[in-house]
């Protein structure tokens, strides 16, 4: 049986020459994306705005202005309706009630219902959801207070087990995706809920498992080729870790896909955010990180206490492959 | 590398036969599992696929420190009176957290004091602080200021006391499995799956149901009540229902029975009117207390009061000597009812406010099942037909690693009793993902070192050891992320992190060691010259 390769035998990409492109590019990508996240700001959902969302099932797709009518009518304040998924799906959105206590908000969700179903007979409820704005400015502070440990956490651990700069070009990776992905977010106006932080966090954890692996070749061909230029190892190691980086990301993509068409509407922002950030993980483990190892001054001979037994026993005995 | 002995073979096997038949129970629907009399661990369902409603309950701390305030002013009161000699106080205030008053004779300072000494109890807590700082100032009078340690633990005591109170509210409206859990210093967290009506939950977690009697002070004039200024001793509370039509009515502070001497509270039919009430019955101290100060009153009224609102306020016609009495108002059905439960519960020595709510309809959950299984299953399929077209034989072991992997975390999730959410359902498909990442990792690294010209046996067992350090670094990265979701994550993603966690050591287990044991077997069995790879 002859076995599938995505990526060639004998793959040599001068990826380290490309970098120049790359840079300009990256930096190009995130000046826009801190530029959109500015202008149009996330659609921060109901865990981090407050207020109140009501998830609505309707036996046929509604008149979009008929409903928001309907929900305007009640004057609850201003409600932005979001289609969720398949057109029968539509959520509610509608600011923290004045009165703050949960009596104006059980009666809010009350007022809507009641008159969702007799405008739209055969509506049902899904689930609905309200959130003061004491506890969504703690879930704010909690999940960047996540990300913020996570990326050093990472960054630590990057810096304890390989050189300064594999940390420092860890967290600017990490970085580069987080902006990629609040971009991402704020152009299409997904929700930006308290999933997508988990999302976010796995993606840091996923981008940077895509790094290390790289990271670990480099250091492994530092000992092995002592002569070597420092752009050569990284090129060296970044081909032939290349396989691998893609075929990790094409059995994740799969797994994502199936949730993604077939996971159900709840879980789809979700999937859509750790998608785009296996894509831009991917990305930047091959251009953001390593080759800003070479701008960060790595020096081609390491430090004697980070070299193991099994690197010097391996070292210059076998020649690198396609020489 | 290769060299697996007997034991170690028959330890991983073991190890995942148990794992998986610990998946069995969460796999077959709770009805078959419950016929069968025995209880099985099985995975917790999360409110999000249960449906069911999830409840912040927060409390004012502010409230704790006003009723505490309250409280220590009647007490100061009573106890100044009540020991001989009797010391007079006045212009007793309890403005800006703090409670002041005045003695009639500057003399009695020391007495005083030694009487506060005594009622404001001993230390707190190991430390040995008081609760209460006592401050003589212009030498008559005396100052009580609550001291933050004390303060921490009234707002800890009453927290504690509210749980229980919700519990048992709860479990009088007789849902199954609620959660009731103390969250930070001030919240309660209430999950209930499968509720069909939030809003009775609610409405009763609302009520702090502290119900009071006490004597009208009739000597009220309607200017004072209008100005709420009431003679001194009383108080001037709302009375929606007044028949005289001014919504206020002036009672005494000191209450002469509360809630906390009932026995039971029912709700009834009126004989007379056949309107919904609510029958009370106090224990046997507060019938006699309530018999004895009836006696002392007939032909005046009494004013009965729910959470600082009087309901109704009736004459006292003849003493009341059964310990029974009845709460009538404007009542239905149901909130009678939810009166009653609301009493016999006790009251909630803190006022609840809902600050997070949520609820999923049981549709919604059960679709999201469905999708989440379907979702995997395709996964998998997808997944494992991949890694079967690039790497052959070694696919086929990664694939069973995979599957089993599938099991194992199930069996584990439900051996440590975890809760499964939607957002966990997403992280045991990515899961299903990155599992195989380590059998990429050491086949492609076997790939490379045939490349290099090493011989099968080199390759598979330099394959799995060089790859092994890169699969620990990469899988402690994802880790470092799971923990802190984990710890600072609510709810749904804490359900995402324990599947990710769980599914990083599994995946290493089986992706590393049992695949290991898989190739190893085969190379001793057929000692291959070549490998497809």
């Amino acid at each position: 049986m002859r076995l599938l390769k995505l990526v060639p035998d004998n793959t040599n990409i001068d990826f380290v020459r490309l970098r120049g492109l790359a840079f300009g590019l990256t930096l190009i990508l995130s000046v826009l994306a801190i530029g959109i996240t500015y202008a149009k700001g996330l659609n921060f959902g109901v865990d981090f705005e407050g207020g109140l969302m009501i998830e609505e099932r309707f036996p046929t797709p509604p008149d979009l202005n008929r409903l928001r009518q309907v929900v305007d009518a009640q004057g609850l304040g201003e409600a932005s309706l979001q289609q969720f998924g398949d057109p029968r799906t539509l959520t509610i959105r509608l600011p923290i009630q004045q009165g703050a206590d949960e009596g104006a908000t059980n009666a809010a969700v009350k007022k809507v219902e009641t008159a969702i179903s007799q405008a739209f007979p055969g509506a049902t409820f899904n689930r609905y959801s309200t959130i003061s704005g004491k506890v969504s400015g703690e879930l704010i502070r909690n999940g960047i207070l996540a990300v913020v440990l996570a990326v050093l956490g990472i960054g630590l651990f990057a810096i304890v087990r390989f050189e300064w700069q594999f940390g420092v070009s860890t967290i600017a990776a990490i970085v580069h995706d987080l902006l990629m992905t609040l971009g991402f977010f704020a152009l299409t106006q997904f929700e930006f809920d308290l999933n997508i932080v988990a999302a976010v966090l796995t993606i840091i954890g996923y981008s940077i498992n895509d790094k290390i692996v790289i990271d670990d070749r480099i250091r492994e061909n530092m000992r092995r080729y002592r002569k070597m230029e420092m752009r050569e190892i990284v090129n060296l190691s970044v081909n032939e870790t290349l396989p691998r980086t893609v075929m990790t990301s094409v059995t994740i993509l799969l797994a994502l896909g199936a949730l993604l068409f077939l996971g159900g509407h709840v879980l789809r922002g979700f999937t859509a955010a750790m998608i785009l950030g296996i894509v831009v993980g991917t990305y930047s483990s091959i251009y953001v990180s390593s080759s800003l190892l070479i701008t960060l001054g790595l020096r081609a001979n390491p430090t004697p206490e980070k070299v193991t037994r099994s690197g010097i026993e391996n070292a210059e005995r076998v020649a690198p492959r396609g020489e | 590398m290769l060299d697996f002995p007997r034991w170690k073979v028959a330890s991983i096997w073991l190890t995942i036969v148990v794992l998986c038949a610990l998946a069995i129970p969460s796999l077959i629907p709770q009805r078959i599992t419950d016929q069968w009399g025995v209880s099985l661990p099985r995975i917790n369902l999360g409110l999000d696929l249960a449906g069911g409603s999830y409840l912040l309950l927060e409390a004012d701390v502010n409230d704790v420190a006003a009723n505490r305030l309250e409280a220590m002013r009647e007490q100061v009161q009573t106890e100044m009176r009540r020991q001989n000699p009797r010391i007079e106080i006045g212009d007793i205030s309890s403005r800006g957290g703090r409670l002041s008053f005045l003695l009639r004779d500057p003399s009695q300072v020391d007495a005083a004091r030694e009487r506060l000494l005594a009622i404001t109890g001993g230390g707190v807590g190991m430390t040995g602080q008081r609760e209460w700082d006592i401050q003589v100032v212009d030498s008559s009078r005396l100052v009580l200021t609550p001291t933050q340690a004390g303060l921490t633990q009234a707002v800890d005591t009453a927290m504690g006391d509210a749980t229980e109170v919700v519990r048992r509210r709860i479990d009088e409206l007789g849902t199954r499995e609620p959660t009731i859990i103390r969250q930070g210093s001030n919240r309660i967290v209430v999950q209930v799956p499968g509720l069909q009506n939030p809003q009775a939950l609610k409405d009763l977690l609302g009520k702090t149901a502290k119900l009071e009697f006490k004597l009208v002070d009739e000597s009220a004039t309607p200017q004072q009540l209008a100005s709420k200024q009431a003679p001194a001793g009383s108080q001037v509370l709302a009375y929606p229902n007044n028949p005289s039509g001014i919504p206020l009515i002036a009672v005494k502070r000191t209450a002469i029975i509360n809630g906390d001497q009932l026995s039971d509270a029912r709700m009834e039919f009126s004989q007379q009117t056949n309107e919904p009430q609510v029958a009370i019955t106090f224990d046997s101290q507060g019938g006699r207390k309530f018999a004895r100060v009836t006696q002392e009153n007939v032909n005046k009224p009494f004013a009965i009061i729910l959470d600082n609102q009087v309901i109704s306020a009736p004459n006292i016609n003849e003493p009341i000597t059964g310990g029974r009495a009845q709460i009538s108002g404007s009542f239905t059905t149901d909130s009678a009812t939810q009166l009653a439960i609301a009493l016999r519960s006790g009251k909630l020595p803190v006022a609840l406010k809902v600050v997070e709510e949520s609820t999923v309809g049981p549709d919604l959950g059960e679709e999201s099942i469905r999708a989440g299984i379907l979702a995997s299953a395709v996964a998998v399929a997808l997944v494992v037909a991949f890694m079967f077209v690039t790497y052959g034989r070694f696919g086929v072991y990664a694939n069973f690693a995979v599957v089993i992997n599938v099991f194992v975390i199930v069996g584990v999730l439900a051996l440590i009793g975890g809760t499964l959410t939607l957002p966990g359902i997403a992280g045991f498909v990515l899961t299903i993902g990155t599992a195989v990442d380590a059998n990429v990792l050491i086949n492609e690294r076997i790939r490379e070192e045939r490349h290099r010209g090493r011989s099968v046996i080199q390759a598979v067992e330099l394959g799995y050891k060089e790859a092994s350090r890169t699969i620990f670094e990469a899988n402690m990265t994802h880790a470092i992320s799971g923990v802190i979701m984990f710890l600072l994550g609510s709810g749904p993603v804490k359900g995402f992190a324990v599947v990710l966690l769980i599914g990083i050591a599994t995946s290493v287990f089986t992706a590393v060691l049992f695949t290991r044991m898989l190739t190893a077997g085969w190379l001793r069995r057929t000692k291959p010259k070549t490998i497809n790879i």
